[in-house]
């Protein structure tokens, strides 16, 4: 098998002496599509956000392109495209200054695709809105747009789907579908069954719960 | 897809006071509260004090400092709430550009809109209390030197307690200890220019102080920022 992308070894998270996930193992290689899946309270956030570097309550080794995470952090930042469950979008400011700062914080000088970017999620005309005259689905746009802006490898997505319509549902997983398809690795949990065009494999976190029996 | 072209360091610093006075324009309630607060308590002081020119020339150097640094510590709420309840601050430490310039951008664009305009105004509500003429200049470039010490050390306080909901008191308890040499030196430059002494040596070290604060306390808030966002 391809070295994979993003590798997690033995890890381990208990969080109030409560153990989500012991001796957890996956990887996630190029091209490669991962739900994670769980109950409520299983810790799919908190392993995403781990991941992210966010979270450090957690044994364990997690491996960049094989090197250990922290021996490769600006690299893995600068490969990595996070959504969070907070949309990141600050509401005074408007869509594209939103965009325009996000862009700036990855290094990213005159960004030129903004209102292209912004298009594609159904937002023509709303550059010089600010986000807190927009609806919830549309802040999530707003949000969403930031990964067509930004070059990464690996897009962690947690619960991208929600606030969207059916339509934002089914062309975002489209977009995620052609994400993968050229190569991209892609994590993200979410409740909704996925109608994707390329294989998802599945990381099930209450079979890594203590006690449970895995093969 | 072509690369983007990449933006260099300053550029980031740019783009994030950019986006940061933006923010000040767009909700100018952050930049009016500490004015208002700072020019409502200095008022306050002949109304309860007296108004003998003796007296109030006597705590005028005092009144103008101690207001400025609760006005400065009142304002600091505002640098990383919004951030971090709207989840930009997870965005920020996930930032591939050093976060130690990040948060300094941050922290200056801070002191311009919280600091600067009670520095400007801190002659006129000196002379209302009978500071002596010859102590203005001096109290301006102490307020000048000492503000943004203020601004960096409530920096690390507010990124500790970022994560609590109700951090007033808890901020006030961490930082202010750590705010009392600096109003120590502040006032106590003005207090020398008032009697005509010499206060180079009290700036020198309030300047050392200030390169002491730009240089570590950055690295601090990024880490305290890091524990909050946990």
């Amino acid at each position: 098998m391809a070295q994979g992308m993003l590798e997690a070894q033995h890890l381990t998270c208990e969080r109030d002496d409560r153990v989500l996930f012991q001796n957890l193992a996956f990887s996630v290689s190029a091209g490669q599509a991962v739900q994670v899946q769980g109950a409520n309270g299983s810790g799919k956030t908190t392993l995403l956000r781990i991941l992210c570097g966010l979270n450090h309550d957690y044994e364990g080794d997690i491996l960049w392109r094989g090197e250990p995470i922290h021996k490769q952090k600006a690299d893995f930042r600068s490969s990595v495209f996070y959504l969070g469950h907070a949309p990141a979008i600050n509401k005074t400011l408007t869509a594209a200054d939103n965009l325009r700062w996000f862009c700036a914080s990855r290094g990213i000088a005159k960004p030129a695709g903004i209102r292209e970017a912004l298009a594609a999620f159904d937002l023509n005309g709303y550059d010089d809105v600010p986000c807190y005259m927009m609806s919830a689905g549309q802040q999530r746009r707003v949000s969403l747009a930031r990964m067509k802006l930004v070059p990464a490898s690996l897009w962690i997505l947690d619960e991208p789907f929600t606030a969207l319509d059916k339509k934002g549902v089914s062309e975002l997983e489209a977009l995620l579908s052609d994400f993968v398809g050229a190569g991209g690795a892609l994590m993200l949990t979410t409740h909704h069954s996925l109608q994707m065009q390329c294989p998802v494999s599945a990381i099930d976190l209450d079979a890594w719960k203590p006690g449970a029996r895995h093969d | 897809m072509t690369e983007p072209a990449a933006l260099g360091l300053g550029g980031v610093m740019r783009a994030t006071i950019r986006r940061e006075l933006l923010l000040a324009m767009r909700s100018p309630g952050d930049v009016i509260n500490p004015l208002m607060f700072f020019i409502l308590a200095v008022v306050l002081f002949p109304l309860g004090g007296g108004v003998e020119d003796a007296f109030l020339s006597t705590i005028a150097s005092g009144v103008i400092w101690v207001t400025a640094l609760l006005a400065v510590m009142l304002s600091m709420d505002s640098l990383f709430r919004a951030d971090y309840e709207d989840g930009n601050l997870e965005q920020l430490l996930m930032s591939p550009q050093p976060l130690y310039f990040l948060v300094l951008a941050k922290v200056f664009s801070h002191w311009l809109m919280a600091c600067l305009p009670i520095i400007v105004l801190a002659p006129v509500l000196a002379l209302m209390l009978q500071m002596p003429a010859s102590g203005i200049t001096a109290l301006m470039v102490s307020l000048l030197l000492g503000t943004p010490v203020l601004c960096l050390i409530g920096g690390i306080g507010m990124a500790l307690t970022v994560g609590l909901s109700r951090s007033g008191l808890l901020l006030a308890v961490l930082i202010l200890p750590l705010y009392v040499p600096v109003l120590i030196f502040g006032a106590g430059v003005v207090d020398a220019a008032i009697n005509n002494m010499a206060y180079s040596g009290l700036l020198a070290l309030m300047g050392a102080i200030l390169a002491l604060a730009i240089s570590l306390s950055p690295l601090a808030i990024v880490a305290a920022l890091r524990i909050s966002v946990n």
